[in-house]
């Protein structure tokens, strides 16, 4: 039991238990609506959480693949004739596979380098969606079909609620499973010190293009999510600020850390919407919240308040 | 890992309880507003917020609408469509609005259309696109002239000028793009060839290369320049460095006075097609606009201290659309409100007289756009 509670998949098991019974706590369909985009930007994070907590490598780029797969699921159905879960479907190997053609050059580049190249990556991504209108619907974004799954309409936020919900416990689980696996450990070992990691023959290139195409995949999945949602996708979906929103939820919640990428999507879904009753100043709130956090919580939210509680204890 | 859920959810449920709160104000009618008031379209936002905000307080200040005070909730999309649309599902589920007045640019309103369609409450948007209101969709409405409207203007009065062949240079961003597309659709009706194209990024700070194309193309006998943001300014300097003759066309969207700083001298003899509002001064007496267009320039500048703008000027129109509509309907009642705002007529606004139908939303004809010719740097009414 004790060794149960202490492996990773306690906290799968505990999310699971959340997801199932928050909406009995949840008024209206509003805040089934936060909780849905919570489910879908935490994804994005428990992916990139491999990537950036594990393996280290930080990417300024994830919402290029956000954009794919959400650009999938809209021009798959429309004029592709594709349905739309064999588009998600699409979308995400797509993403994953041009993760994996852009990882290899992209990889070998370290440290502030690797962040150039990936935010290059992504604003390349952004550009494709603006300018190709004739497929993208430009500037103004095209509307997506909704989902239909067994001759269900998937719309509605209680619906997505699930959809998302469930889809962030398998997320959860399978990177527990990474993590839990000889990949994990090559992962942290990289983290650690790629020399190191190298000299233990370890194939460095070869984790870190998985970490890599593994989060892209995370990303497009969600990113389908999101478009099928809203029912529309703008080129702002794939943008800069997504990514570096993403990337903030993820340092924000605690890297290498699950449910940190969990804790710090709910932050920055939450955040915006709680602090309107500031009006004017919303954003300087905003922002203080972020400095203040940083500061007392270096390490990130739940890393550093789980610290604390351990350092407490003994 | 059992301390880590012990942590997020009383979090969760602390936000949770605090939204709730945060959103139980008592008011009479309740309007709502999602405009991007940050983010790079404040330029739209931000003038639109002030004049909701300051027409409210007036309507208050007299007594209301039907006896019942208006309580105003405005929030910030920052023109992002998730935002909007999560936005929207609060104003409808947490607020309870009877009519909501937004979003601000296109993409924004496109995505939250279908959640006051769902919901049944009327819906009017300030963004220009004309897929906005075509089709008709049953509670959604607008104030802004369509780009459409300004390519029409523009031809109309190319014909009267008898130029009929012509150049386009066309911004790559949503308007100059959106604007560009309805001019190739509907040149034909008013005769007009399009001969040469050009277009240039949001970012570019130099449009002397598609310029000289044009200024070398045969039989161009007028350039026309959908775009907005400084690009416009610059192609506006760059065409008289390179001394090309024929006139200049831009659109609606280089309406603000910033446009003519930027441009300086080169902006002399540039014709536009534009609303009422930026020439009030200059209007006849006889205008049925003059009134109208006059009160919210004095209004809107002397609260602000800042220049008048048209797109401010849209949300006054909304706002005085809808609280006719009210007071029509005697009452906030949503689908009472939504078949008045579908019947009005005559309503003379800043950005035109509107006379809606069943099957027009907008209710705007060419006669809301003026045709403008920009003289010793300031606004004329072209003739």
């Amino acid at each position: 039991m004790r060794r149960f509670l202490e492996g990773p998949y306690a906290g799968v098991l505990a999310l699971a238990i959340l997801v199932a019974v928050l909406p009995l706590a949840l008024p209206s369909l509003f805040y089934l609506r936060i909780a849905a985009l919570i489910g879908i930007f935490a994804l994005v994070v428990v992916g990139l959480n491999l990537l950036i907590g594990y393996a280290g490598q930080v990417s300024l780029g994830h919402a290029g693949f956000f954009g794919v797969g959400a650009y999938a699921v809209a021009i798959g159905p429309t004029y592709l004739g594709l349905p739309a879960w064999l588009a998600l479907i699409a979308g995400a190997a797509i993403a994953g596979l041009i993760a994996f053609l852009v990882g290899r050059p992209i990889l070998r580049l370290r440290g502030h380098y690797l962040a150039v190249a990936t935010l290059g990556m992504g604003l390349l991504f952004a550009m494709v969606f603006a300018n190709e209108s004739a497929w993208t619907g430009g500037p103004d974004g095209m509307p997506v079909p909704h989902l239909d799954l067994f001759g269900f309409r998937m719309s509605g936020a209680r619906t997505w609620y699930w959809i998302s919900g469930v889809s962030l416990v398998i997320g959860a689980w399978v990177a527990a499973n990474v993590i839990a696996s000889p990949t994990g450990r090559a992962l942290r070992a990289i983290h650690d010190s790629e020399t190191a990691a190298q000299v233990l023959g370890i194939d460095v290139a070869r984790y870190k293009l998985i970490a890599f195409v593994l989060s892209a995949v995370y990303a497009a999945v969600a990113g389908a999510y999101l478009a099928m949602f809203d029912g529309l996708v703008t080129p702002e979906t794939a943008g800069f600020l997504r990514s570096i929103e993403f990337v903030t939820m993820a340092v924000l919640g605690g890297l290498g850390s699950t449910f940190g990428g969990i804790v710090g999507a709910a932050l920055l879904v939450l955040l915006p919407q709680v602090l309107t009753v500031f009006q004017d100043y919303e954003h300087i709130a905003l922002g203080l919240i972020m400095i203040v956090v940083m500061i007392f919580l270096p390490a990130g939210i739940v890393p550093s308040l789980a610290g604390l509680l351990r350092w407490r204890r003994s | 890992m059992k301390r880590h859920l012990r942590m997020t959810l009383p979090s969760m449920l602390a936000a949770a309880a605090f939204l709730t709160a945060a959103s139980t104000a008592y008011a009479d009618i309740k309007i709502g507003s999602i405009l991007a008031v940050t983010g790079p379209a404040s330029f739209l936002g931000d003038p639109e917020k002030k004049t909701l905000e300051m027409y409210v307080d007036q309507i208050n200040a007299a007594g209301g609408v039907n006896g019942q005070k208006i309580k105003l909730t405005v929030y910030d999309s920052g023109g992002n469509p998730n935002k909007a649309k999560t936005f929207a599902t609060r104003l409808i589920e947490q607020d309870q609005v009877d009519a909501v007045i937004g979003d601000s640019t296109t993409g924004a309103t496109l995505a939250i259309m279908p959640v006051f369609e769902d919901a049944g409450v009327p819906l009017i948007s300030l963004a220009g696109a004309i897929q906005v209101i075509q089709p008709v969709r049953k509670w959604v409405f607008k104030t802004p002239h369509t780009d459409t409207m300004a390519c029409e203007k523009i031809f109309e009065d190319l014909k009267k000028h008898n130029q009929t062949k012509i150049a386009l240079i066309s911004g790559t961003g949503g308007f100059g793009k959106s604007m560009s597309a309805e001019c190739h659709k509907v040149a034909g009706q008013y005769g007009i060839q399009i001969v040469h194209e050009e277009s240039y990024g949001p970012n570019d700070n130099d449009m002397t290369p598609q310029l000289t194309n044009i200024k070398n193309a045969a039989g161009v006998q007028a350039v026309v320049n959908p775009g907005f943001g400084q690009g416009p300014a610059i192609v506006t300097r760059n065409y008289r460095q390179l001394g090309i003759k024929v006139p200049l066309y831009e659109s609606h969207g280089v309406a603000s006075k910033q446009y003519i700083k930027l441009a300086g001298d080169a902006a002399n003899g540039v014709r536009l097609p534009a609303a009422a509002l930026l020439v009030a001064d200059k209007l006849p007496a006889s205008d049925p606009q003059k009134k109208v267009v006059e009160g919210y320039k004095t209004t809107y500048e002397k609260k602000t201290g800042q220049e008048v703008s048209t797109f401010g000027g849209h949300a006054y129109d909304a706002l005085m659309i809808l609280v006719d509509a009210m007071k029509r309907a005697g009452s906030a009642d949503k689908a009472k409100v939504r078949d008045e705002i579908e019947k009005t007529k005559g309503f003379v606004g800043t950005g035109g007289v509107v006379n809606m139908s069943a099957k027009d939303h907008l209710g705007l004809d060419l006669t809301a756009f003026r045709m403008l010719e920009i003289k010793n740097g300031d606004w004329t009414l072209a003739n």
